[in-house]
């Protein structure tokens, strides 16, 4: 088995996947039936891109698992997504600001994997960097919104990107699997847009009338399975289902 | 919230060279979240490739009280139809 991708397209494939179901948490609670529509189609989307990924990690493995197994049947050590993605939706403000600092991140990263060499990656890349960049506006521009708003929206914006802000470096951290990756021609360096990032951060920050919160002890360790206390509680409902009832159909 | 939020019309274009046409409203804060709510809304199956969003405080509509005045005058003039024209065959889409 080729372990490096199936650990890298796993890694792609989780961090839709969770961050998916979080988004999912919101459906009928949202702050008004439109914003619920928004959330949920986010969700859509970062769900639909875990599927592509898992199948594909899945194949890759050979050992018969598909992307719904493993989705719903490995534990909580296995996943290798982000921690950024698995912490709690908060209030709206803080769920926008995880979303802000996920889909900016996550928007470079696909403009770099369309050129990759693996095809699926490739392809898949091309088709959700459309999604990614609507998820990337809009949390922008919500962002901008509650900063500059009431004295309350932006103590809310700000207490956000506070709880969220320690999660950052870890999305620009390299390891054996990245390294492999990018050495084959597969994978991206995301060094490489690092800059970009702060200064995209930044500037939209600016508008929002916020300051960037101080750099806070960097939390690292989701790509290898080190995650934080919430992420046991999302697979607790995300796998309940398919754990009790295995394998039941519609 | 969304009580403190004024309403927009949404308006699509279904696809090029049709005029867009009324499908609903949505509430936002101001008139770019009303584009975003409605392409969330009303446009997530492949139903249009323009929108416009129009807040509803501005539009001016005909008075219910004025209805006899304003259309039933219109009933009973039937030569405004172009309904006394020989179509030719071979001509659709009338």
């Amino acid at each position: 088995m080729d372990q490096a991708l199936f650990q890298y397209v796993l890694r792609l494939g989780d961090d839709g996947l969770i961050l998916g179901q979080r988004l999912s948490e919101w459906t009928g609670h949202a702050p008004s039936v439109e914003v619920d529509l928004s959330l949920a189609n986010m969700a859509l989307d970062l769900i639909g891109q875990a599927t592509h990924f898992l199948h594909y990690a899945g194949q890759i493995e050979g050992q018969g698992r598909d992307g719904d197994a493993l989705a719903f049947r490995r534990d909580v050590m296995d996943f290798g997504n982000c921690v950024l993605v698995e912490q709690p939706n908060g209030d709206f403000a803080q769920t926008m600001a995880r979303q802000f600092l996920f889909s900016t991140w996550q928007k470079m990263l696909l403009e770099r994997l369309i050129g990759s060499k693996d095809e699926l990656i490739a392809s898949v890349a091309a088709k959700s960097v459309k999604e990614v960049t609507y998820h990337q506006e809009l949390s922008e521009e919500w962002v901008v919104r509650l900063g500059d708003g009431t004295a309350e929206s932006h103590r809310r914006m700000a207490a956000g990107l506070d709880w969220m802000w320690r999660f950052i470096p870890e999305l620009f951290e390299m390891d054996s699997v990245g390294e492999e990756m990018l050495a084959r021609g597969i994978g991206a360096d995301p060094a490489s847009f690092r800059a970009d990032y702060d200064r995209k951060l930044l500037a939209v920050l600016d508008q929002a009338t916020l300051e960037a919160p101080k750099d806070q002890r960097p939390i690292l360790g989701g790509r290898r399975g080190h995650h934080s206390e919430h992420l046991g509680h999302l697979l607790c409902a995300m796998q309940f289902l398919p754990r009790t009832y295995p394998d039941a159909k519609w | 919230m969304s009580k403190d939020w004024p309403l927009w019309e949404v308006f699509v274009r279904s696809k090029g060279g049709l005029s867009h046409r009324h499908v609903g409203s949505v509430h936002a804060p101001d008139g770019e979240i009303a584009i975003r709510h409605a392409r969330d809304t009303y446009t997530r199956r492949m139903e249009g490739v323009s929108l416009w969003v129009v807040p509803s405080a501005s539009i001016i509509a005909s008075d219910p009280a004025d209805d006899g005045p304003m259309f039933e005058p219109a009933e009973d003039k039937i030569y405004r139809h172009p309904t006394f024209y020989d179509i030719p065959d071979g001509i659709t889409h009338i």
